[in-house]
């Protein structure tokens, strides 16, 4: 660093310092100029290294039938793509997305009902938001341990219905659907609280006096919800749309953890873990990743032209 | 009148529904953490107290026997290192978005923008031969610099916090003689507190809890995070549930005091975080 020439610099008025035309000798100029770029050289070299080299390298490898370790690999041009659209076992886990899909609706829903209520006057108002969030912060393989039991043989579940007199005789992961949705169950439990907390907090921003205006002009609680909350909800509500899609579109933990992907839980990025590191078919992994990717980039763009809101873009 | 009060009762029968569905999980695993393997076979269900309050056995267990006490250190050093960087990196990316007009600045924002829409799960097949060329793989660096290099959520934080610092603070600077790093370290930095705050907490819950970096990169046991070590539980304790559960509520217990004592901080920071 050399600041005896940065003292020189000193007639720099304009702001982000503007094209110069005259003033600081070459030197100095130079240097500034290449002072943004000392801020950005480890951040840029982080960006470049491990998010595009990899999305590059994940189409180059994903029209090849490489293994992942041996120096040999073919082209094999569109073939993995092929694979993934027409062989059943290898499109089948995007059915399983339809049950997270399904449980985001149910989700939001509840994220919704919670987050009006408790923006209300409500007794205990901050112990219940707690309660309703804190399942988001646990890490995700105690829940899924959590949960594990929770579905057990007379485990908690089949315990609480014991209490009602009902005792069930089926295995809760043990066919397919059922499982299914009992994972699906668990990721409403695991995530409503984030939704709560974005909604509860722009339904916040909304200035109290208007809802006192709003009362005083005899507007009831639907009015209310209709004509103040709604509007003020709509940028987080499309970001949680969005989110969810590809949320259900990408779920690993709980079903890796609680099921390891058996009884027809797999879904997309198991298979894709699996493919990868366990059976070395980084190619046929590397094209049902892209697959991935496209499709999510595919959600969020069509997400942003339906709903061109800038409230939510931050640049 | 009462169909207020019928539509008051409704309301509060929900919220306390719902307090009971996320409470039961978690109180009976709790529960259990406290019973004897003597107790759990002779099976009193699962909703019963234990007979000793006190029973810290499980914990023993789970601590000896489950390797959490390097679990804890592992991830300790992963938290501290990865943070650091990420508000370094943030902080740093902020400032010259911000502050400098550069030649191809709207390129270098694009980039950012764009990799924020890349989910990380999907990039994994490709970035683990990146991560392992390296000579990463099966190391704490592998997990530490992912979470340092793909975190574009506190870079946008940092962004909207540098942008409310005015810009005659960076001019009176100059005129003082203050080169463009000792603006960014002896004003803008410190000024970011919030930011950093927010960054630290988001950041830290999401790298505490993170279980498939760690997962796909460190599969040594040396290197067992509390995620991957209690993900070990499953095998030689499978029919031990109540050394599996002292294991769930020795990590959920750090959680459960952070958030008691940054309540307000952490719905801000997920708030901000989310919405970027």
């Amino acid at each position: 660093m050399t600041p005896t020439t940065e003292k020189v610099a000193r007639p720099t008025k304009t702001a982000p310092p503007a094209a110069e035309t005259s003033g600081p000798p070459r030197k100095v100029r130079v240097w500034q100029r290449l002072t943004p770029w000392l801020f950005l050289a480890a951040p840029l070299a982080l960006l470049i290294t491990f998010t595009y080299a990899p999305v590059a390298n994940m189409v180059a490898y994903s029209l090849t039938d490489w293994d992942g370790v041996s120096p040999e690999l073919h082209y094999t041009g569109v073939g993995n793509y092929a694979d993934i659209f027409t062989r059943a076992e290898l499109f089948q886990v995007f059915l399983v997305s339809g049950y997270y899909l399904a449980a985001s609706v149910v989700q939001i829903g509840l994220a919704l009902y919670f987050a009006t209520v408790l923006s209300f006057n409500v007794r205990f108002r901050n112990f219940f938001k707690g309660v309703l969030f804190f399942p988001y912060l646990i890490n995700g393989v105690a829940i899924g341990l959590v949960f594990l039991y929770f579905f057990q043989d007379g485990g908690t579940l089949d315990s609480v219905l014991g209490l009602f007199g009902y005792e069930p005789d089926h295995a809760w992961l043990g066919t397919p659907a059922s499982a299914n949705i009992s994972l699906a169950g668990v990721s409403v439990w695991r995530y409503t609280g984030l939704n709560f907390v974005l909604f509860l907090g722009a339904i916040q921003s909304v200035p109290g006096e208007l809802y006192e205006a709003a009362e005083l002009d005899g507007a009831n609680r639907w009015h209310q919800f209709r004509h103040l909350i709604a509007p003020s909800i709509k940028p987080v509500l499309s970001l949680t749309v969005i989110l969810s899609v590809s949320g259900s579109l990408s779920v690993f933990e709980i079903p890796y953890i609680m099921t390891g992907g058996a009884t027809g839980t797999e879904t997309f990025v198991i298979q894709t873990v699996k493919l990868a590191f366990q059976f070395n078919k980084t190619g046929l992994a590397s094209a049902a990743a892209v697959v991935l990717l496209l499709i999510i980039l595919a959600v969020t763009w069509v997400q942003r032209r339906l709903v061109p809101d800038d409230k939510v873009e931050p640049v | 009148m009462t169909r207020r009060t019928v539509a008051r009762t409704l309301v509060y029968l929900s919220l306390i529904g719902a307090a009971a569905v996320v409470l039961l999980p978690l109180g009976v695993v709790f529960l259990i953490s406290l019973k004897s393997s003597k107790e759990m076979a002779n099976d009193g269900g699962a909703l019963s107290l234990p007979d000793d309050l006190l029973n810290l056995g499980n914990y023993m267990t789970a601590f000896q026997d489950g390797r959490m006490l390097s679990a804890f250190a592992n991830t300790a050093v992963i938290l501290l290192v990865a943070i650091a960087g990420t508000v370094l990196i943030g902080s740093m990316t902020a400032y010259a978005i911000d502050r400098f007009t550069f030649r191809f600045r709207k390129l270098v924002v694009a980039l950012f923008l764009v990799a924020a829409l890349v989910p990380g799960v999907t990039t994994q097949v490709a970035t683990f031969q990146i991560v392992n060329s390296f000579g990463m793989f099966d190391s704490l660096w592998a997990p530490i610099v992912l979470y340092m290099g793909t975190d574009i959520v506190s870079i946008y934080i940092f962004l909207q916090f540098v942008r409310s610092i005015p810009v005659s603070l960076d001019e009176s600077a100059r005129l003082d003689g203050a080169n463009a790093f000792t603006i960014y370290r002896k004003i803008i930095f410190p000024l970011l507190r919030p930011a950093i705050a927010t960054v630290v907490i988001v950041k830290g819950i999401t790298v505490y809890n993170d279980f498939y970096i760690p997962f796909l990169y460190m599969p040594s046991e040396d290197l067992g995070v509390i995620s991957t070590s209690l993900f070990r539980f499953k095998g030689p304790f499978s029919a031990h549930w109540e050394v599996i559960s002292a294991g769930a509520v020795l990590v959920i217990v750090p959680t459960l005091v952070v958030f008691l004592f940054l309540q307000r901080y952490i719905y801000n920071g997920f708030m901000r975080g989310a919405t970027k």
